[in-house]
């Protein structure tokens, strides 16, 4: 029995189908990410864990027991506010013991617990201010020590890093996962950002239009999207849309329109459908100046495209190249910079071929 | 002349503006409220000496320097009738101030509370009273207080009484009309601190256990109370002064420190006294004025 088992749950608002019928499982100890656009119902999924929205239908089940219609302050649950929600007219020790004595914990035990807190994360010293005293990251760190002082079976943390500039945002998740992993504690995060959840999580379920659309672990979720839908949504991805042309022994030949026959592994499960897409990253994508061998890697088939470079970004880690082919659509490839000089770097205008293996390749329906 | 020097100059005279109207039409008319209040009484025209005459020279003028006296405000102390209707006027300011909270803050705690769309409605409904003269709503709520009057016969029509009550005269009827006439000015500053809320406070306190009471009375509560002091100092004040309500509603067996005045100023021509009420009273406010702007301080420093 899994700690969190969602059971289809749905919430409307008026006409609008916020979360539609909707089943996950969360297991302890679990880092989860839900991630997916604004108005994907990520949110009003986190809220009716919480308590403060009631769903239509299902059940949300916590330890096996039914939660659902639960009030929030009845919930072995707490939440870190997008908004930090930090109440302005106490201090940060009065904020962070908040929850700890509608507990009705002793006072003795609420002092070392605060103390606790304030340690863990970094805010000695800070006891007394009130919130409009402190920094944006150190706000954010009483919220966080507020919503873990009642030591929670789940947390959960509503775009907790959005309001945080890059590099804190960056050393935040860090920070954040290696006190999940020293607590042992249950995380569920809502974010927009893929990077974000990617980072931290050790699953994401990928939400659209109320429905969780994948669950998967980061490496899975990128590189064996469940549909094109996710394969454009998380990371970049080129896409050519063609029919399958012949199957063999696992490989599929697809002739697109834009590039030619390309040869493509198939994934467990196979495609039924005769229309479909062909996707590669643009990492996977590499450049050269001559076709490379047939074999060059092996037995790997390899699919060759020729084309002229049309743009050029220079983005410091990685380059990345946007090649125009003969039909006039444009292929990325994107190529880490692991030379300081510049020997590969290849000029918008110049001839290239752009070439990728068959198994870097994935075939999703349309 | 510099671009600079021609934008300071109405810039400079919009910042002296309040402050010339504070000299103008109060510390000005002050001095002569404090002047009379040292004068004393004379059948004269005007009816105290000494009067202060700029024509007749220096010596003259420190003659009558000399003649001014703090004999009015020992009155005051002496003669139970100041002090009796000073404490009275405290007495029924702070009932009607607390009376005016137990009622307004539900309101306007409902009225925060309302769709956004309801809530310009309901803004409305507190401030359509103001279209109607405040004597004319005082006069109306005489009418429907008096012997004959629509309350009591609808009490009498259902029978909950059985000969017609009195009401008028009393302190009952002096309070009616006082809550009523100042809820507005409670009900809108807590309905402007209430409103501004943020709704994911109370969302936080429920998450860290706190019931929906706990959370009012933890969160919401104390997040009012400059709300609540600005009411309360908005009524409070001119409540302590108030003369037309107690004249009109209230008994005349005990007077509040207006009508003293009024009655020192009109029907016994004492101007020095009644000055030295007026004086008096004005001291007696400058506490909670002082309360009063140190709370709206804090607001706007906490709003920052």
């Amino acid at each position: 029995m899994p700690l969190l088992r969602i059971e289809g749950v749905a919430k409307s608002f008026g006409n609008f189908r916020a979360v539609d019928k909707l089943s996950l499982d969360i297991r302890a100890g679990e880092f989860f990410a839900l991630l997916g656009p604004s108005g994907c119902g990520k949110t009003t999924l986190l809220r009716m864990l919480a308590g403060f929205e009631t769903p239509d239908e299902g059940r949300i089940l916590l330890g096996g027991n039914d939660i659902a219609q639960v009030l929030p302050h009845e919930r072995p649950v707490n939440m870190m506010f997008q908004n930090y929600a930090l109440f302005p007219h106490l201090s940060v020790r009065d904020n962070i013991a908040f929850g700890l004595k509608r507990a009705g914990m002793a006072r003795r035990d609420i002092a070392s617990r605060v103390a606790e807190m304030v340690a863990l994360v970094k805010l000695e010293g800070l006891e007394k201010r009130k919130p409009d005293q402190l920094s944006g990251g150190q706000r954010q760190r009483v919220a966080l020590a507020r919503s873990l002082a009642r030591r929670p079976q789940v947390l959960l943390l509503d775009e907790p890093l959005a309001a945080l500039d890059k590099k804190l945002r960056e050393s935040t998740q860090g920070e954040l996962m290696e006190l999940q992993r020293r607590l042992g504690m249950t995380f569920i995060i809502v974010t927009h950002d893929q990077e974000e959840a990617m980072t931290m999580a050790g699953r994401i379920g990928v939400m659209d239009a109320g429905r969780l659309v994948q669950v998967a672990t980061p490496r899975n979720l990128y590189e064996a999207p469940a549909s094109r839908w996710i394969a454009e949504f998380v990371g970049d991805i080129n896409l050519f849309n063609g029919q399958v042309a012949a199957r063999e022994n696992g490989r599929l030949t697809v002739s697109t329109a834009e590039a030619g026959r390309l040869a493509v592994s198939e994934l467990w499960p196979p495609v039924t459908k005769e229309v479909v897409s062909v996707a590669i990253r643009p990492e996977k994508v590499k450049l050269s100046r001559r076709a490379p061998a047939s074999d060059a890697g092996g037995s790997q088939t390899i699919n060759r495209l020729e084309g002229v470079v049309a743009d050029v970004n220079y983005l410091g880690g990685v380059t990345s190249y946007r090649v125009r082919l003969e039909s006039g659509a444009v292929v990325r490839s994107s190529m880490a910079n692991t030379a300081r000089l510049d020997v590969d770097a290849y000029l918008a205008g110049q001839r290239v071929v752009a070439w990728f293996t068959a198994d870097d390749c994935l075939v999703l329906e349309q | 002349m510099s671009a600079r020097r021609i934008f300071a100059r109405p810039a400079r005279l919009a910042a002296i503006a309040p402050y010339l109207w504070m000299v103008l039409f109060f510390l000005v008319p002050f001095g002569f409220v404090l002047k009379i209040s040292l004068s004393q009484t004379a059948i004269a025209q005007p009816p105290y000496t000494p009067v202060f005459d700029f024509t007749e020279g220096r010596a003259a003028l420190a003659a009558a320097f000399a003649q001014l006296s703090f004999d009015n405000f020992r009155l005051l102390l002496q003669d139970n009738l100041y002090i009796l209707s000073y404490l009275r006027s405290l007495v029924v300011a702070v009932t009607s101030t607390l009376i005016l909270l137990l009622i307004g803050y539900p309101v306007a705690y409902g009225m925060a509370r309302l769709p956004q769309r309801w809530q310009g409605v309901a803004m409305m409904l507190v401030i359509v009273p103001f279209w109607t003269s405040f004597l004319i709503r005082i006069y109306a709520w005489i009418n429907i207080l008096q012997h004959d009057g629509l309350l009591n016969q609808i009490l009498l029509t259902l029978h909950i009484v059985s000969a017609p009550v009195v009401w008028l005269s009393a302190d009952s009827a002096m309070y009616l009309g006082i809550v009523y006439s100042y809820l507005p000015f409670m009900i809108l500053p807590l309905y402007a601190t209430l409103s501004k809320m943020d709704a994911s406070l109370l969302e936080a306190a429920g998450d860290l256990g706190a019931s929906p009471r706990q959370a009012f009375w933890l969160v919401t509560f104390p997040l009012s109370l400059p709300g609540v002091g600005a009411g309360a100092l908005l009524c409070f004040i001119p409540i302590v002064g108030e003369f037309v309500i107690p004249d009109l509603l209230a008994g005349s067996n005990s007077l509040m420190i207006g009508q003293t005045l009024w009655l020192e100023f009109f029907t016994n021509k004492d101007w020095p006294v009644a000055s030295a009420a007026a004086v008096a009273l004005l001291l007696l406010l400058v506490p909670p004025l002082v309360l009063y702007d140190r709370l709206q301080r804090r607001q706007l420093e906490g709003g920052r």
